[in-house]
């Protein structure tokens, strides 16, 4: 623990040796492409398959009709809403699945895809989602039985009553109409599959581009246990991933519709998405409209918030929050500061957009509340002009004041928010800062300064609470150490780049003794690991790793037993060293961890289990907070509008380290990925449904030029709940930075009136706003 | 209607009929086997197919297979030699330059040419010259630092701390 030792897993990725799922090459394999809709909204006339099925080498062209016979072409989405496989007569986004080619190669594919000749009657979409929920919006899921309308639920927190009264009668309140746009996760990797069904077994193979497989193995056997499809004869197998952010936590239908065609070919099928396919129709994220309000007394204590959203679904809510939750856990939205009073209110929406509603390396629509808060945060101190470094100060909830229980229900387990906004304010030197903005201020050039000191929600989640269609989001380790002392250790999590195979072995070494580097970490089979929900929201850590100590300390406690066995004394005159136990007092008697497990396995004392293995289903007493304050410097150039990230430092506290080197890289990689949606990154859809920016080309993930370097530091607060105290970190750069930086581009241009803008902070957008007020030509 | 082609893949000849559409990443990946170069765009985007040609970091998914007929090809696979890793992979492994792994041989490979036109690169030549290469894990600073930490292997000077700067 707490040592950067070098990745196990970069071995392989460094010499081309990973094993990703468009590597998988299999005897007789299949490709399968998808023929998709260019409309938003449309009637399917008629699919007609005759010039492509005459290409060399396609064998099949598959409809929804096709799937219909075996009541394959619906499935449900994670939040138990329902979505088309294949369409059988109308189709709900542009970039939708309509047909599957299947072909002996992928050009073959890919040429029978073109050929495809659909004839659509398209209609009218309905695109705006406030729009969605007029009087007059046509219903657009006429497939549920008695929908009159487009919403989808309503969701509340909070005491109404109370807010609405203190809205009426504070001193300051202030008021933003935001939104966070529509983005999309684009992992390096897309996401693809091989679907192997042995017809003579009945088995299926499915390797496939998955952060969560225990979950789809699950779901697979609930969509295909009808046609044979069980459980047991279900095996999924999720190789490297190229990065997932939870964009791989969705069944997508090209899964399903590879594994229908490989069940009734007999042969494996093969489907990789393209990268235009996978920002098109994949999962997007956020699209949240929010209303902010902030109240306050006119010194600036913070007194309450009330917040309004709109969550803009696409067709299907094709989330993946717990089930109870279904604007995630937007209701951290209180924030880092103390105040008893809040009340928040969700609306869903179904458009004509594709569906989704996943994280983007965020845990459960943190992100959206963060930014929420942060902003609104920073609007009263404009408003009361006050430094919004000191407004945080002055209501940050106090070290001793937790574990705090915030007005919209949870139990925030420890931090220290003081100590982090201190450092950071320390290694950026704000007064210095402050300073020179106000020198440069007093010249009419334009430099920000925004402060970001949120508090996230992850490690989801004790049972009590927390489940996905149903099943309990506890994780899972086994381990077993082999006679020589050497381990392997299994868990329900899948890494996608997080490091697994590394802190996971150093979190067991560390509770064992056992070097980390003769532990060997497995992950991603189902038939091989034990159930659990799977990476995403900054889970595994505080829940996969605390199963991986507890599961470690059950075997330290049978190592005691064989220990006071071997050493013929008690097990209470024992004491334990890491990777020994030896007698009080006479640490010259002792037994090596390594001694006792061949002992275990060869002289074992009488009456007691042979062998050293645990297992451990880890089911959390308290989600994790950990927070962070950032801090980001912005020059805006009044000539081009460009915005320059001068620097932009960011104190995280993630509880105790288990690998300092990995923590910092997640946070860089997040940070990135927090500039992403704050500058550059933003799904863009025309009044007819039409995405205008659907390929990599005009998507902007940002290279190394965009990203700043970014300056890094942490403060440690350990979780009082978790078995090491750790929290999880992999989220929160990315849930913390986006305020960071506009905060900071809102604040270079505050002299000018202007009080907030939405997300993605452009050039274009700074000049349209400075032309407004009469600040540029 | 397919054409024979001969191409040196990390010192070995292969002499394959290829369709003439075919995409040079299709060879290697698909045809030859080897699976270390990555697809990651339809666009030309991304980078993760980055090979040497004649050591010219080309982004194999815009090359066809018989615009490489008799050249001379590096991937990720001919990286490291009989005495070890090549300074960008131990750079990349030593500086936790990779997350997941896919974007790593065609960022290790475009390095290559970028330090053998400039073995020296300053912070900001470095980011401009991957900046064909996208990377959704790390941030790239860590990325920057592989880097320059092989930079200052192949020159032979010292090697630069790799010990995280987070306190």
């Amino acid at each position: 623990m707490g040592h950067s030792i070098k990745r196990k897993e970069d071995a392989r990725f460094i010499q081309g040796k990973g094993n990703y799922v468009d590597d998988i090459k299999l005897p007789g394999m299949l490709h399968m492409d998808i023929v998709r809709s260019p409309y938003a909204y449309a009637k399917i006339k008629s699919i007609n398959a005759e010039e492509a099925l005459k290409i060399p080498g396609v064998i099949a062209v598959v409809t929804g009709k096709d799937l219909e016979k075996y009541n394959l072409h619906w499935m449900p989405t994670l939040m138990s809403d329902t979505q088309m496989v294949l369409p059988t007569d109308t189709v709900m986004y542009q970039a939708q699945e309509v047909a599957a080619v299947i072909a002996t190669d992928r050009y073959a594919a890919r040429d029978g895809k073109e050929a495809v000749m659909v004839d659509y009657e398209p209609m009218k979409p309905v695109i705006d989602p406030f729009k969605a929920l007029d009087e007059d919006a046509p219903v657009l899921r006429t497939d549920k039985e008695g929908k009159t309308d487009n919403h989808i639920w309503n969701w509340s927190v909070g005491d109404k009553e109370a807010t609405d009264k203190l809205f009426d009668s504070a001193d300051v309140t202030v008021k933003e109409q935001m939104h966070i746009p529509r983005i999309h996760v684009a992992s390096i990797e897309t996401c693809g599959c091989v679907a192997d069904y042995n017809k003579v077994e009945n088995h299926l193979t499915m390797y496939m581009t998955t952060q969560a497989p225990h979950a789809i193995r699950t779901v697979i056997a609930l969509v295909a246990g009808h046609v044979g499809l069980t459980e047991e004869k279900v095996r999924v197998i999720s190789p490297d991933i190229g990065g997932g952010f939870g964009g791989k936590v969705p069944v997508y239908p090209g899964y399903v519709i590879a594994i229908a065609v490989s069940f009734l070919v007999g042969k494996p099928v093969k489907w990789v998405e393209d990268r235009s396919e996978n920002l098109q129709a994949d999962s997007f994220a956020r699209d949240y409209h929010i209303t902010a309000e902030m109240a306050a007394t006119k010194e600036g204590k913070i007194q309450g918030i009330r917040f309004k959203l709109l969550a803009d679904h696409g067709y299907t809510d094709a989330a993946a929050n717990p089930s109870k939750f279904p604007t995630g856990l937007f209701s951290i939205c209180t924030g880092s500061y103390d105040y008893g009073t809040a009340y928040l209110e969700a609306d869903a929406v179904y458009t004509n957009k594709p569906p989704g509603g996943v994280a983007y390396r965020c845990s459960f629509r943190v992100t959206e509340a963060v930014h929420a808060i942060e902003r609104i945060t920073d609007r009263l101190a404009l408003e009361i002009g006050k430094d919004p470094a000191q407004l945080r100060f002055e209501n940050f909830i106090k070290k001793e004041d937790f574990p705090w229980k915030s007005p919209t229900g949870w139990e925030y387990d420890s931090g220290d928010y003081h100590a982090g906004l201190q450092k950071a304010m320390d290694a950026i030197d704000y007064e210095g800062l402050r300073k020179e903005q106000a020198e440069k201020r007093a010249r009419g050039e334009m430099m920000g300064i925004g402060i970001s000191t949120f508090t996230e929600i992850v490690g989801a989640g004790p049972s009590k609470d927390f489940d996905i269609l149903g099943i309990k989001m506890f994780d899972s380790a086994e381990i077993r150490v082999h006679p020589t002392g050497k381990a392997i250790a299994r868990f329900g999590t899948k890494s996608q780049g997080q490091g697994h195979e590394t802190t996971y072995a150093q979190i067991i070494a560390e509770e064992l003794g056992i070097p980390a580097e003769h532990i060997q970490i497995e992950e991603g089979d189902t038939d091989t690991a034990p159930y659990g929900l799977g990476t995403y929201a900054s889970r595994s850590t505080p829940t996969a790793g605390a199963a991986a100590a507890v599961a470690a300390r059950k075997l330290r406690d049978k190592a005691r037993k064989i220990a006071a066995y071997l050493l013929e004394v008690s097990e209470e005159d024992l004491e334990w060293e890491p990777g020994k136990f030896f007698v009080k007092g006479a640490p010259e008697k002792a037994k090596t961890i390594q001694e006792i497990v061949f002992a275990a396995y060869t002289n074992h004392p009488q009456g007691m289990e042979a062998g050293f293995e645990a297992t451990h289903y880890y089911d959390p007493p308290n989600l994790t907070f950990p927070s962070g304050a950032y801090i980001c410097v912005v020059d805006i150039d009044k000539e081009t509008c460009e915005i320059k990230v001068r620097r932009f430092v960011a104190i995280d506290d993630c509880g105790n380290i288990i690998n300092p080197m990995i923590v910092q890289g997640q946070v860089h990689g997040g940070l990135t990925q927090g500039i992403a949606p704050a500058m550059y990154e933003e799904l863009i859809y025309d009044e007819d449904g039409n995405i205008l920016n659907g390929t990599l080309m005009d998507y902007l993930v940002p290279t190394a030029v965009e990203s700043p370097s970014w300056e890094t530091g942490h403060t440690i607060t350990p979780s009082p709940h978790h078995p090491i105290g750790a929290k999880g970190v992999g989220e929160s750069p990315t849930v913390g930075a986006p305020p960071a930086i506009a905060n900071a581009i809102v604040d270079a241009l505050s002299p000018y009136g202007i009080t907030h803008m939405d997300i993605p902070i452009t050039p274009y957008k700074v000049w349209k706003v400075l032309k407004e007020k009469g600040v540029v030509e | 209607m397919k054409k024979e082609i001969t191409v040196t893949i990390n010192g070995e000849a292969h002499t394959v009929e290829v369709e003439p559409r075919l995409l040079l990443v299709h060879l290697i990946r698909e045809q030859l086997s080897m699976t270390g170069t990555h697809i990651g765009c339809d666009t030309s985007s991304c980078g993760a197919c980055t090979i040497l040609v004649d050591g010219k970091s080309i982004k194999s998914c815009t090359m066809l297979a018989i615009q490489a007929d008799g050249k001379s090809i590096i991937t990720v696979e001919g990286l490291a030699t009989v005495e070890g890793l090549h300074p960008l992979q131990e750079g990349f492994k030593e500086n936790h330059g990779l997350h997941c792994g896919f974007c790593t041989p065609g960022m290790m490979l475009r390095a290559v040419e970028l330090l053998e036109k400039n073995p020296n690169p300053t912070e900001e030549e470095i980011r401009w010259g991957i900046s064909g290469n996208l990377c959704r894990c790390t941030g790239y600073n860590n990325i920057v630092k592989a880097i320059q930490y092989a930079g200052a292997k192949i020159r032979g000077e010292e090697l630069p701390s790799t010990e995280p700067e987070f306190v």
